[in-house]
């Protein structure tokens, strides 16, 4: 397996579900590269972070305000 | 035992799909269920389109009123959250050419740049990277490299990686092939990790906290 190969399949390395001869193929290409190693690594770190931390969180107040927003204009559209 | 019997056979439907049949029927306290669900989700995903709060909170009002008004038209065959998030989709894209006078801006823009479609930066990131950094720093750093890739691409990524719809949801939703998401988003996931390299790896420290400024 080539290292664009290995990027070709980068989600299914990144499903856990994803198991049986793709995945063995898969590792034992790590194996013996240590650039896809480390792209793997932080790729998943990328996803992790950017999950983990909320960059838009929609606060109480406002949260609110467009709650009562949404409602009144679809009352007012009159379906 | 004797539920489990019952249950056998029948089909699951999911409860989205009773609150939009009594919407449906002008039920308002089934809608505003269905509100309450996702309003934060859409809020979330139509910032990271149009990138300003007051943007977001107009795109977040117009997708529910649209979906209200075509209530009739959801068929049942796809989840009610990924027919929403497709309208959302399509109100934040347009709110974007709004304000760009004119310009088209479409999830197809700027997909066809080679950036990042190999890893360059091959060093490994430090143990714990996100312990560099405070709290309101971190996130400066995230907002910053996620605002930079091109919308196709972005969307993409807060869809599957963010927000956790399936490929397959994420393709209903932005009216792509599953390849298509797919090759973008390694591209996007390829681009932030790249980006991101500059802040994380090894020995980035100072020169990183430079450049969050």
């Amino acid at each position: 397996m080539t290292c664009t190969e290995f990027l070709q399949k980068l989600d299914e390395m990144l499903d856990p579900a994803i198991a049986g001869p793709l995945r063995a193929e898969l590792q034992q290409h790590l194996h013996c590269c240590e650039h896809c190693e480390i792209t793997l690594n932080t790729t998943r770190k990328t996803i992790e972070i950017y999950r983990k931390h909320e960059l838009y969180e929609l606060p109480d107040d406002l949260r609110e305000r467009l709650h009562q927003a949404i409602l009144a204009k679809c009352r007012a559209c009159g379906k | 035992m004797s539920s489990s019997i019952q249950s056998q056979g029948t089909a699951e439907v999911h409860p989205d799909v009773l609150l939009v049949e009594q919407a449906r029927r002008g039920d308002m306290d089934a809608f505003e269920k269905l509100v309450r669900q996702y309003e934060r989700q859409v809020f979330r995903i139509a910032q990271h389109i149009v990138q300003n709060r007051e943007d977001a909170e107009d795109v977040v009002q117009d997708a529910f009123l649209k979906a209200y008004e075509k209530l009739d038209q959801f068929q049942g065959n796809s989840k009610f959250y990924t027919w929403l998030v497709r309208i959302a989709v399509n109100e934040a894209l347009m709110r974007l050419r709004k304000r760009r006078t004119g310009r088209m801006v479409s999830i197809d823009e700027d997909v066809e740049t080679e950036e990042g479609s190999m890893p360059r930066d091959l060093a490994d990131w430090g143990p714990d990277p996100e312990a560099l950094y405070g709290q309101s720093e971190m996130a400066e750093i995230l907002r910053k490299t996620i605002q930079g890739l091109p919308p196709g691409f972005r969307v993409v990524f807060v869809l599957r990686d963010v927000e956790g719809l399936s490929t397959e949801e994420t393709a209903e939703s932005l009216g792509l092939s599953i390849p298509a998401v797919k090759s973008r988003l390694l591209r996007a996931r390829l681009q932030l990790r790249e980006r991101l390299a500059r802040y994380f790896r090894k020995g980035s420290r100072g020169k990183a906290q430079d450049g969050v400024k």
